[in-house]
């Protein structure tokens, strides 16, 4: 038998979960109305904000961005990253306890600041074209999603497991493929999701490194909020939750709910 | 012989990208500030010599404790009602935490705009009731940006502390109940000292964080509400004085870092278990 917590403290546990999920009901619900404001309950229901995100060529734009930058920056963190997380605990000796921090150095340094000094030494200083400084930029960003995530996982494998594989006659890469890998999927599959939410919400840092007819979603709703107060950007923030209950729903099939409890 | 340089191999792609794009860049925006023709501290004069700049960096300060503050004390009242939930239930108030935190800044931002605005949701229901004939101007204020700090972080502070008060042990809060004390007592004398280290972990994310944030300052305070985030880029974008936005960026830098090396020495010290 657990400890009850009293009624009192129930009672205001209960008002902060309607604080934290009431204002995602109100975009929800400000979303399906059909007045050009932004209104809420909503007035006569309608999709046709959702539908004027498609018209408007620059979130069109600016959402085929926001996605090719997320799953590029994660597929190339991950590439680099599952390297470093495993030469960090298989080769744990040979290297210098302090390459871990370093890899955890995009969470510590504000990412604004990351956004500002990558404008003046890679945008500009060295001309670097406006996509490829922000996937630098979201690449570095995730990187340490990677990195730990998968740095967890490879922390309970054993890998004696894999000295076996070897001493059978199986290559070190095929061995890594075949037996490690598989046995952090997990850490793997829940890396991935981070990072990817991670890129595809960014601001501080992409801020500084959009360009003339190169921006991401972000950066676009921020710009729009500006301009018009209309509900299409509750339709886009809509959008953007969706994908948000897509991806928590992968990794309900493939790792289950309890997964996220952790 | 190849093999006592195979971890660096391994680790070096990584190791490279942070240390070329990261290091380096910070490094140079840092030294920026230090290399000005007026002289080497010239930036940081001009920069707590202005009236408002040091306000902004005064607001900005504020604003974060506040955040924090408030934050601790819902976010752990509420991750202890979340500890001690039926299994069931908990995965529910769990994934309900995790979705908001999910959910872009911009997004959460925007949110307090429907509801903050002049013709917003707030208003609308204070006009109705009769409690004001006018609308009350709230966005643009300090407490507009506080209350969407706070909505913004409360889930991340619930987050850190579930896992840490899901391991104190049952035994401990049921023994010091068995010996007299109140819930009360309890809560003050046996879970709260063993919440400190989650307390500190927690507090130093949401500090950093509203610290430097910029999208929430941005859209609900505005000009009259500047911040540090805010400034920088107002500096650099705007008035494209990159030596005034690399002082504010240093100054970000040396305030978060010093944060996060005097809070963890201090959760060191108020637990040796934690490492």
């Amino acid at each position: 038998m657990t400890t009850r917590p009293s009624p009192a403290l129930i009672a205001i546990a209960a008002l902060v979960y309607v604080f934290l999920v009431g204002p995602l009901v109100i975009v929800i619900g400000a979303s399906l109305s059909d007045t050009t404001y932004l209104t809420f309950p909503p007035q006569g229901l309608s999709l046709r904000w959702f539908e004027n995100i498609f018209e408007i060529t620059a979130f069109r734009r600016t959402i085929v961005t926001s996605l090719q930058l997320a799953f590029l920056a994660t597929g190339l963190a991950l590439l680099i990253g599952i390297p470093a997380a495993y030469a960090l605990n298989r080769y744990r000796i040979q290297l210098p306890s302090w390459l871990s921090t370093v890899f955890v150095l995009p969470i510590l340094v504000p990412e604004i600041v990351l956004g500002f000094s990558l404008l003046k030494s890679v945008a500009v200083g060295a001309s670097f074209p406006i996509f490829v400084s922000l996937l630098i930029g979201h690449t570095l960003l995730v990187l340490p999603y990677c990195v730990r995530v998968i740095s967890a996982s490879l922390a309970s494998f054993d890998f004696s497991i894999e000295e076996a594989a070897i001493s059978l006659g199986s290559p070190p890469a095929r061995t890594f493929f075949t037996i490690v890998l598989p046995n952090v999927r997990a850490g793997v599959i829940a890396a991935f999701i981070l990072a990817f939410i991670t890129s595809i919400n960014d601001v501080s840092t992409s801020l500084f490194l959009t360009g003339p007819g190169i921006s991401t979603l972000p950066i676009q709703i921020l710009a729009h909020v500006e301009q018009f107060f209309d509900p299409t950007i509750a339709s886009v923030s809509v959008l953007l939750m969706f994908l948000t209950v897509a991806v928590m729903a992968i990794v309900e099939r493939t790792l289950g709910l309890t997964f996220l409890a952790k | 012989m190849l093999k006592r340089y195979t971890g660096w191999t391994l680790a070096l792609p990584a190791t490279l990208l942070v240390a070329l794009f990261l290091i380096l860049p910070v490094a140079a925006t840092i030294g920026t500030t230090f290399a000005d023709a007026k002289g080497v501290f010239s930036p940081y004069v001009t920069f707590f010599s202005s009236g408002f700049r040091r306000t902004v960096l005064w607001r900005t300060l504020e604003v974060s404790l506040i955040t924090t503050a408030i934050s601790l004390v819902f976010g752990f009242l509420t991750a202890f009602v979340v500890s001690r939930a039926p299994g069931r239930l908990k995965s529910i108030l769990i994934i309900a935490a995790v979705f908001p935190l999910l959910t872009g800044v911009v997004v959460r931002s925007f949110a307090w705009l429907i509801i903050l605005g002049k013709n917003g949701i707030l208003n609308n229901f204070l006009v109705g009731i009769g409690i004001t004939d006018e609308p009350f101007s709230m966005l643009y204020t300090q407490g507009s940006v506080i209350v969407a700090m706070v909505y913004l972080f409360t889930p991340l502070m619930i987050l850190t502390l579930v896992g840490v008060l899901e391991n104190i042990p049952e035994d401990l809060i049921q023994a010091s109940a068995s010996l007299g004390a109140s819930p009360a007592g309890t809560f003050r004398q046996v879970i709260f000292p063993l919440a400190v280290p989650g307390l500190i972990v927690g507090a130093v994310l949401v500090f950093t964080g509203s610290f430097t944030s910029y999208a929430t300052p941005q859209l609900l305070g505005g000009e009259r509400q500047m911040m540090m985030g805010t400034f920088l880029y107002q500096r650099a974008m705007v008035n494209f004085d990159w030596v005034g936005a690399s002082t504010i960026a240093a100054i970000m830098v040396v305030i978060t870092v010093a944060v996060v090396l005097a809070m963890t020495r201090i959760a060191k010290r108020l637990n040796p278990m934690t490492t």
